[in-house]
């Protein structure tokens, strides 16, 4: 039987577009970024590299990953539980709330924190009584980038456990295993992949968070900026090449992520076949 | 370990799945809980395990109440109808699991634990596929884990899902054989859940038949075959022909079909005809005047199935015939013939 698309002239053209575009809008900007940043050569590059403000940059962005990660991590295990294993009113409603963050843009999320723990917020004027300020400090870029990237995890969740079932689970009761027993021994290992695969797109968006930080940060050099916002500090200050410096660290660190991803993804794919 | 279910009920959001409901199970009887789907059946095993909670009622085993006790510590054997074998885990840890979930205290020692599973695994013929997992498994070996793993704790009560549901006609039969056996052997008292009457016959010392989250009847399978209770319990346990008609004259007469009767009082206008109940012949007699139309012949098995049409049914009729019979009478599809009723049942209608 011959399909739409099987001739020899179809396939080829198709594939030449696709080839044409990928260049075009992936690949030639991205080879732009590491151009760019070694356009002066290596040494300008390693100076931008290895100056204070880029390494309190690199600091301020692996802190604020290494936060929010465990954070979501939690968050998004116990937000999954809820809403596959139990029955309850309004279950539907969270189920859509979880997309909030998604369908929200970061900048209006960042506004959001900025009203409501700023000096004079709702919540933020009580803080600040105690002598706390979490805007314009690295704790509010922390804070928005949890909201930023809470449904990652659940989102990879809830549809595995959903069409997993809660039948396992059952059995271990049934065979007298307790709460944690029945998690680390049952759940756990039936979702290890999907948290993995979710951690890492909560560490890409972390890493990667402009919008939501840019508005609550404040741009406090060597304090309240992170990678994202050091790359467009220094471009506005003209320093095309440190910008790309850091830009290109950027990318190299989502190259990773996407290098790890497609290795869990094969991985799982390899481990599907075989079961 | 006896099991008594009194006055339970259970309701979802709006749908009643279970009327007030009692029944008495003895020590070491195997009971079939047989009903078509949304009868409750499984929602009353889902009560009886713990892994539903009834809104009314109580459960006990033997003298101690279980009502509110956790499954966790009902210590029953539970089947599930998938199996929900743990697909991450060996068949070796599969069933070694209830053993390795105890507390500390009454936790067997490793050795301990890999001689009663090595042993159960032995007793189901599955010590040679202890390393695989359970998808490596085909789906009656499946089973055989699943029963291995509820069974490595020892329960007094062996609770079973539609234990056979998803398995083909030869492995089914042979593991319903198997059951017995270990039910015999081992002593437990069992429950199970099945839509399919002849299983439940084969399988129970007795059945509880239910419907619409109600007990039918509750018999052995031979008086339940023989006398059931009423018009659902006779229509659930086999193939049944439906004859609808008015009394005139000492007959109930339907268009030019009629079957000579007194009138009766339970049920004036309908008598109800197993299909091996009925004999095909050439000419009617004074006891009936059924003409039919041969349909389909399907000449499979002890019997020969014959399908019955006529204007004056509702729905075709089924007759099971002998060979000899068939040899004798060679219906082909399009042949026409009378049918003499050998005996019929009557039942009062249903409630609606």
């Amino acid at each position: 039987m011959k399909r739409i698309g099987d001739g020899a002239a179809t396939r080829i053209g198709l594939i030449a577009l696709a080839v044409i575009l990928t260049t075009l809008f992936l690949v030639i900007p991205l080879a732009g970024i590491f151009y760019q940043a070694f356009a002066e050569g290596m040494a300008p590059f390693w100076q931008n590299l290895t100056s204070t403000f880029t390494r309190e940059a690199i600091g301020l962005t692996l802190l604020i990953a290494l936060l929010t990660v465990p954070v979501n991590l939690i968050f998004g295990i116990f937000l999954a539980w809820l809403v596959t294993r139990f029955a309850f009113p309004g279950r539907r409603i969270l189920q859509t709330l979880i997309d909030i963050p998604f369908a929200v843009s970061p900048v209006v999320a960042g506004l959001l924190y900025l009203l409501l723990y700023g000096r004079t917020g709702w919540l933020g004027s009580l803080l600040s009584e105690q002598d706390v300020q979490l805007m314009f400090s690295w704790p509010g870029m922390v804070l928005v980038t949890v909201f930023v990237t809470c449904p990652f995890v659940a989102r990879e969740l809830i549809p595995l456990m959903q069409a997993q079932g809660s039948a396992e689970e059952e059995a271990g009761v049934t065979l007298g295993a307790g709460g944690w027993t029945l998690f680390r021994r049952i759940t756990l290992p039936n979702i290890r992949w999907a948290l993995v695969y979710g951690v890492i797109l909560t560490n890409a968006r972390a890493i990667g968070e402009f919008g939501a930080v840019s508005v609550v940060s404040g741009s406090i050099r060597g304090e309240t900026i992170n990678l994202p916002l050091q790359v467009e500090l220094l471009y506005q200050d003209y320093n095309t090449v440190g910008a790309f410096t850091s830009a290109a660290l950027l990318a190299a660190l989502a190259i990773v992520t996407l290098m790890i991803k497609a290795v869990l993804e094969w991985h799982t794919h390899r481990r599907e076949k075989t079961a | 370990m006896s099991i008594t279910v009194s006055d339970v009920s259970r309701r979802f959001g709006s749908t009643t799945a279970l009327h007030p409901l009692s029944l008495e199970i003895k020590k070491g009887e195997m009971v079939g809980l047989l009903g078509p789907s949304g009868s409750g059946k499984t929602t009353l095993l889902r009560i009886i395990a713990g892994l539903e909670a009834p809104d009314s009622g109580s459960i006990h085993f033997g003298d101690r109440d279980v009502t509110r006790v956790h499954v966790r510590k009902r210590r029953v054997g539970f089947v599930f109808q998938h199996y929900a074998l743990f697909r991450h885990m060996s068949v070796f840890e599969n069933v070694a699991f209830g053993l390795r979930a105890r507390p500390a205290g009454e936790r067997p020692s490793n050795a301990d634990i890999r001689d009663r599973v090595q042993h159960l695994l032995e007793r189901v013929r599955l010590d040679e596929l202890s390393k695989r997992l359970p998808a490596q498994l085909s789906g009656g070996q499946q089973q055989r884990v699943a029963l291995a793993r509820a069974l490595a704790v020892e329960p007094e009560v062996l609770l079973l899902d539609e234990p056979f549901g998803a398995l083909d006609a030869r492995v089914r039969l042979e593991l319903r054989r198997w059951l017995r056996h270990l039910h015999e052997e081992f002593g437990f008292t069992s429950v199970f859940v099945t839509h399919d009457q002849e299983e439940a016959l084969e399988l129970s010392d007795r059945v509880v038949v239910m419907s619409n989250g109600r007990i039918e009847q509750i018999d052995t399978p031979q008086a339940l075959y023989r006398a059931p209770a009423n018009r659902f319990v006779f229509s659930f346990l086999g193939e049944t022909n439906r004859f609808g008609g008015d009394h005139q004259n000492g007959r109930l007469q339907q268009g030019e079909a009629w079957i000579a009767m007194a009138r009766s009082d339970i049920a004036p206008n309908e008598v109800l005809l197993r299909p091996h109940e009925l004999m095909l012949t050439t000419a009617p007699d004074e006891r009936a005047h059924l003409p039919v139309r041969v349909d389909a012949v399907s000449p499979v098995g002890s019997d020969v199935r014959v399908e019955l049409t006529a204007d004056w049914m509702d729905t075709p009729w089924l007759a099971s015939i002998t060979h000899h019979d068939f040899d004798r009478l060679q219906p082909q599809r399009g042949d026409r013939f009378y049918v003499v009723p050998s005996r019929w049942h009557q039942f009062a209608p249903e409630m609606a």
